[in-house]
């Protein structure tokens, strides 16, 4: 009497399971090295007095945090960055969003103004942070033309305390607005046109449809854009250091972000173990946000 | 017979080979040297280390440069890692942090004494001393001076440079354009409180003004003091009073110097170091000048800046001998020659730097003429110091603060980071 023989398409997923194991060791083992060790180092650092020029590198326990927390300056950056947010993020799915639903009405050239709303997002962003420098001067900038021509008062723009931050804001926005348009362009492809006849053959107007059609089913969408606009400007720096190259942070810390702070703690003074524990807090904060925010807005759509 | 044949083979191998001199036998030691890239002094480097190598066939060196962005940086970096060159070249600025660090060695007193450098070499040297001894030497210095638009001097009916804060005020205001707004179109001083303003502020108006910026050791913020007061109001007063003068005119790091060189702003503050830049940029007739006094026999004041050579850890075993020799090469009179006609940099040696046709240059007369009341700053963190006089001139032109309590605030600031800093050298 021979043995029962084992199926083989058994034998044969567990074998293709192992494979796809294998494969996805390689880039696993790469992301655990390259994200998890540093961040991981990071937190060591904290703990420790590390100015990068001294060989003693001694333990002071949670000293660093103490000095990050009772500096004013870091209280500002903090301040600062949560103003870029809120501005920011807002703005730029507002912005993303109008453009977006008037380039799904036309046909036409469609392709042609997505490119041009999308070269912002792959022009150099230093070599954009440059010009702007000079689209913003008071002296020969031409926005300060435009609001000769408006009749307005001259703005100082990057050169005041209270200005300075909005204007990097406005310049973030810019860069970001075309890939916001293609995000949602995607979304709103993406809802079926039945819902929209359903409605129309219901009486119900375009804000209506809007509101209870276009903007509950984009909500992944809008969830996507939230948590990748909250990280991005949470974690703002090269727009600023380059905009404010003369004195980072711009005038008197008025632009001065969370990023900025921990380069210049780490890179410019050398004094990596406050930089770390200022990283270690933004860390923490951003896990924060992110938690509460993938909850808030955790509600599927299904019709 | 055979064996004879042999045993003269070898006794004429023996004598060929064995005879040779030991030196024959070594590798060549092979020295690095960093600084940062500036294409005079690189190629003015190649050049030195060709010569170099000549005179001294058992040492190759190798020069590596990084961008100047990120020199200091790049720098501090290869400390911890056990890594870098024999020989560095750094901002005298920086030589507190380095020392501090452990990363330099002392130059070795036989080839190098106390006594010898401060006879040879410029007064403000003496910035590259740290506890007693000297960690590092100047190839070439650089110190301040007023760089004017001789073409719009003319079209002002202004016949020569200020010689004082005064003149220089009312000076600007002629050479200062408006709009129809009365905005600014062209500046008649080119104000860079990030560029060399700050040390102006530090070592020149304090100075002339009759307040000190630090005590004699260095341990202590001494101008928040009424007179240091009255020098930054007149400084901040360009902006604000007679408005000759807009910080941020041309956007960017060295919007001053551009501009200077693009005919709008009249005149500009700046170091030796812009002398090349200026010269092959500006198309119009440009002229440099003493920076002025407080009053017409006033003290003359100036802010001295140099880039030494010093000698790391890494510098251990032959290399040291070697590295030793190259650094000597490097501060040479000979040097300092070839340096001064290529990078266009003042030479450190006193008697270059008193050469009398020098001192009659148009271009280079008034810089050499200010080595001799030239000071150098004793910085602990530059960035740091920098930015803490950037911000109070901030807060008067901005806000509005009383100058002396804007140098309260500044004081305060800047004493934290004196503090911190010689509380890790009292460890030592």
């Amino acid at each position: 009497m021979t043995p029962p023989v084992r199926p083989r398409g058994m034998r044969l997923a567990a074998r293709q399971a192992l494979w796809a194991y294998a494969f996805l060791a390689a880039p696993m083992a790469f992301f655990l090295t390259i994200r998890l060790a540093p961040a991981a180092a990071a937190l060591i650092i904290s703990l420790h007095r590390w100015n990068i020029l001294s060989p003693e590198k001694p333990f002071v326990g949670l000293a660093n945090f103490r000095e990050v927390w009772t500096d004013p300056l870091f209280w500002q950056a903090a301040g600062n960055t949560l103003r870029y947010a809120v501005v920011g993020i807002p703005a730029q799915l507002a912005g993303g969003l109008v453009v977006a639903l008037l380039l799904q009405r036309i046909t036409r050239f469609r392709g042609l103004f997505r490119a041009i709303y999308f070269l912002p997002f792959v022009t150099p962003i230093v070599a954009a942070s440059w010009v702007w420098q000079w689209l913003y001067s008071p002296q020969f900038g031409p926005l300060t033309r435009i609001l000769d021509a408006l009749g307005l008062p001259t703005q100082a723009f990057l050169r005041s305390p209270h200005e300075a931050l909005y204007a990097i804001t406005a310049m973030v926005v810019w860069e970001y607005l075309g890939f916001q348009v293609v995000i949602f362009l995607a979304g709103l492809q993406a809802i079926p046109r039945v819902y929209y006849e359903a409605a129309a053959m219901d009486g119900a107007d375009g804000l209506r449809a809007f509101r209870h059609i276009t903007l509950p089913l984009l909500n992944p969408t809008l969830v996507f854009s939230v948590v990748y606009g909250t990280i991005l400007y949470l974690q703002l720096f090269t727009q600023v250091l380059n905009m404010t190259f003369g004195d980072p942070g711009g005038p008197l810390g008025a632009t001065e972000t969370m990023v900025l702070y921990v380069y210049q703690q780490g890179f410019q003074h050398f004094r990596m173990g406050p930089a770390a524990s200022a990283t270690v807090l933004l860390f923490g904060a951003i896990l924060l946000i992110t938690f509460v925010q993938l909850r808030v807005f955790q509600t599927r759509v299904e019709y | 017979m055979m064996r004879r044949i042999i045993g003269a083979g070898c006794l004429t191998l023996v004598l060929a080979f064995g005879g040779l001199p030991a030196a024959q036998g070594q590798q060549p030691v092979t020295i690095t040297y960093w600084q940062y890239y500036f294409e005079s002094k690189v190629k003015t480097i190649d050049m030195l280390i060709k010569q170099f190598e000549s005179r001294n066939p058992g040492i190759h060196v190798v020069q590596e440069t990084f961008p100047y962005d990120s020199y200091n940086q790049k720098v501090a970096s290869a400390v911890p890692a056990g890594q870098g060159p024999d020989v560095v070249n750094l901002y005298y600025g920086w030589l507190p942090q380095y020392v501090n660090s452990g990363y330099l060695q002392p130059l070795p007193a036989d080839a190098f004494s106390t006594t010898q450098i401060e006879r040879e070499y410029v007064p403000m040297v003496k910035a590259a001393k740290f506890d007693g001894k000297y960690w590092a030497i100047p190839t070439a210095v650089r110190t301040l001076a007023l760089f004017y638009n001789k073409e719009l001097f003319r079209q002002a009916g202004l016949s020569r440079p200020p010689l004082t804060w005064d003149e220089f005020t009312s000076d600007a205001q002629r050479l200062t354009q408006r709009d129809s707004r009365g905005r600014p179109t062209l500046e008649g001083f080119g104000i860079a409180p990030d560029g060399q303003d700050h040390q102006l502020i530090r070592e020149v108006l304090f100075r002339q003004w009759g307040a000190s910026a630090y005590s004699s050791d260095g341990r202590r913020v001494t101008y928040d003091t009424p007179q240091a007061a009255a020098a930054l109001q007149w400084y901040t007063d360009l902006v604000t009073k007679s408005q000759v003068a807009v910080i941020g005119f041309f956007p960017g790091g060295n919007g001053y110097r551009d501009a200077f060189v693009a005919g709008k702003a009249g005149m500009i503050i700046d170091g030796s170091f812009a002398i090349g830049s200026i010269q092959s940029s500006t198309k119009f007739d440009w002229g440099v000048a003493l920076l002025p006094r407080r009053t017409a026999g006033g003290t003359p004041s100036n802010f001295g800046s140099f880039w030494v050579n010093g000698l790391t850890r890494n510098a251990t075993g032959p290399r040291l001998a070697a590295a030793e020799t190259f650094l000597k090469f490097l501060t040479s009179p000979d040097t300092e020659r070839l340096w001064l006609a290529q990078v266009g940099e003042i030479p450190a040696d006193r008697t270059l730097a008193g050469d009398p046709k020098l001192a009659q240059d148009p271009v280079y007369g008034p810089f050499i003429a200010s080595l001799a009341y030239a000071h150098a700053t004793f910085f602990v963190d530059e960035t740091a110091q920098r930015t803490v006089m950037l911000d109070a001139i901030n807060e008067v032109v901005l806000n509005n603060t009383d100058p002396r309590a804007a140098l309260h605030t500044a004081a305060a600031k800047e004493q934290k980071v004196l503090d911190a800093f010689w509380a890790t050298q009292a460890k030592h």
